[in-house]
């Protein structure tokens, strides 16, 4: 009897130190304490202890089930992909984020304070400054978004981006991806959608139609 | 070196430093570059420089050019790999689809992130701060009444400061540099916007910047804009176009495309300015 008491007790020690463990990083991911949202890989090293990437990994099947995950998004310049191995050096100076999983359906981003418009004023932002080898500057893209929406918004829209983090603007002008866009947005994959996506007949006659409508979209579901 | 031409190879190597800066600011092709043009000229003036400003110079120049080909090789390695996308392309397929399309495309690769935002210990603290701090809003309202004062008198200088007789002095001291500007300008009828506004205190050059910012917009001068050379001159016009003044001429008469360029004059450009001023003696 005492024989099998032993690895179970041991067991349930264990499952509590991860479910502890687990909501301290949940509190340390998902309440924001700076400026920018989620923690840094040292943060959450100290506060969870040396084991912290194993906690992460427990966090994240945790979280599938919530069609949420834990993001890791290292530090600029350590490349475009994501380090396969990477250093401990490296994890440390890494943001942690909680992101969606999955995808959002146009109504969903609604409810979020986000016009169809100022969304594909996002994508057509990013994806500009990817194809121009990450900078752009900020008179083109204005241009580019002046076809589209009303100079007014184009302005507002470009400000509001870089306010959230989702672009930058350097001393020149240039415009540049942020930490946001790097957290939030699988470039490569939005491109490929992009080249992939066929052009509806007539469209090139509504450049600058204002769009509203989004109940049509509701109908699509989850992509991701 | 004879001085005449030390000044030319001086100008030259200033000029392929500026050239290879804002190419790599700007975000240019590289390729725009010719390297070896950059690298014969260098190679013209090298066995003659002998002080060590200029060999510093070249050595700058040198290191630009190389910043320039290491941009070129960055260029072509972006180029061969799978992530290269044609911008021609993408603009194209950007401008043609729809913001129905195009939002939902992107909603496919947007996974936002999950935050929430509360009052942390600190902003409670800071809170609980400003209001011990403030006061009532009987005292507040006793603060901002008007308070009496007797009658005096007011010299000229306070009238300018407080701005009642701010514009006649501006617009005399525009024309005296105006005036200033015409003296300047060489046998080409053109000066150098730094070798214009420049002066021997910083606060003096903006004031100058300021005013020289009006004589174009009023159409006392015209300004002469090389983007790859990052040159800007100043051009005097013999009589302005415009009638200054209350009645200023409506600016649909005005022939010439008018638009905006914004001129940092910041501090480290007028050190720079004034090291190279007192290089060229």
């Amino acid at each position: 009897m005492e024989k099998q008491e032993a690895p179970r007790r041991l067991r349930g020690r264990r499952k509590a130190y991860y479910t502890m463990k687990m909501r301290r990083a949940v509190h340390l991911l998902l309440f924001k304490r700076h400026s920018k949202p989620g923690a840094k890989g040292w943060e959450l090293r100290r506060s969870l202890g040396p084991d912290y990437m194993k906690v992460l990994k427990v966090l994240d099947d945790y979280l599938e089930k919530l069609d949420l995950k834990v993001n890791v998004v290292f530090e600029e310049g350590t490349g475009k992909e994501a380090p396969e191995n990477p250093t401990p050096e490296q994890l440390n100076r890494a943001r942690f984020y909680i992101t969606l999983r999955g995808t959002l359906t146009p109504s969903e981003t609604k409810l979020l304070g986000w016009r169809i418009d100022d969304i594909a004023a996002l994508a057509i932002t990013i994806s500009y400054i990817i194809s121009k080898d990450g900078k752009a500057p900020r008179k083109e893209v204005e241009d580019l978004l002046k076809v589209k929406l009303p100079g007014w918004r184009t302005e507002t829209n470009l400000n509001r981006f870089i306010r959230y983090g989702y672009i930058g603007e350097d001393e020149n002008g240039q415009l540049y991806l942020d930490w946001r866009t790097r957290a939030e947005v699988d470039t490569r994959k939005l491109i490929d959608l992009l080249l992939r996506t066929e052009v509806e007949e007539g469209s090139l006659n509504r450049y600058g139609r204002s769009v509203g409508s989004m109940k049509a979209d509701d109908k699509g579901g989850r992509t991701g | 070196m004879p001085r005449g031409k030390r000044k030319v190879g001086r100008e030259d190597l200033q000029g392929i430093i500026e050239l290879c800066r804002s190419v790599r600011s700007r975000g240019l092709n590289p390729f725009l570059v010719d390297v070896d043009d950059l690298v014969a000229v260098l190679r013209k003036y090298f066995s003659e420089w002998d002080a060590p400003e200029d060999l510093c110079l070249d050595a700058e120049a040198l290191n630009e050019i190389a910043s320039i080909i290491k941009l070129q090789s960055e260029w072509v390695k972006r180029r061969s790999t799978s992530l290269y996308t044609d911008p021609f392309l993408l603009e194209e397929k950007l401008r043609s689809l729809s913001n129905e399309k195009t939002a939902k495309v992107f909603l496919q690769a947007w996974h936002p992130i999950a935050e929430l935002e509360q009052l942390s210990i600190r902003s409670l603290e800071e809170a609980l701060r400003y209001w011990e701090d403030l006061l009532p809003l009987d005292e507040r309202m006793l603060r901002e009444r008007a308070s009496k004062v007797e009658p005096g008198t007011v010299t000229r200088e306070e009238l300018v400061k407080s701005g009642i007789l701010a514009e006649e002095a501006f617009l005399e001291e525009m024309r005296s540099l105006w005036r200033e500007l015409k003296e300047k300008t060489g046998m080409d009828g053109r000066i150098r916007y730094w070798d214009f506004i420049g002066s021997q205190s910083y606060e003096e050059s903006v004031r100058r910047a300021y005013l020289t910012s009006f004589l174009v917009t009023y159409g006392y001068a015209t300004m002469e804009i090389y983007p790859l050379e990052d040159e800007i001159f100043l051009k005097p016009l013999k009589e302005p176009p415009l009638q200054i003044g209350r009645e200023t001429l409506r600016w649909e008469k005005r022939k010439e495309q008018l638009f905006s360029i914004p001129v940092p004059i910041s501090y480290e450009e007028w050190v720079e300015w004034r090291s190279r001023r007192r290089r060229e003696g």
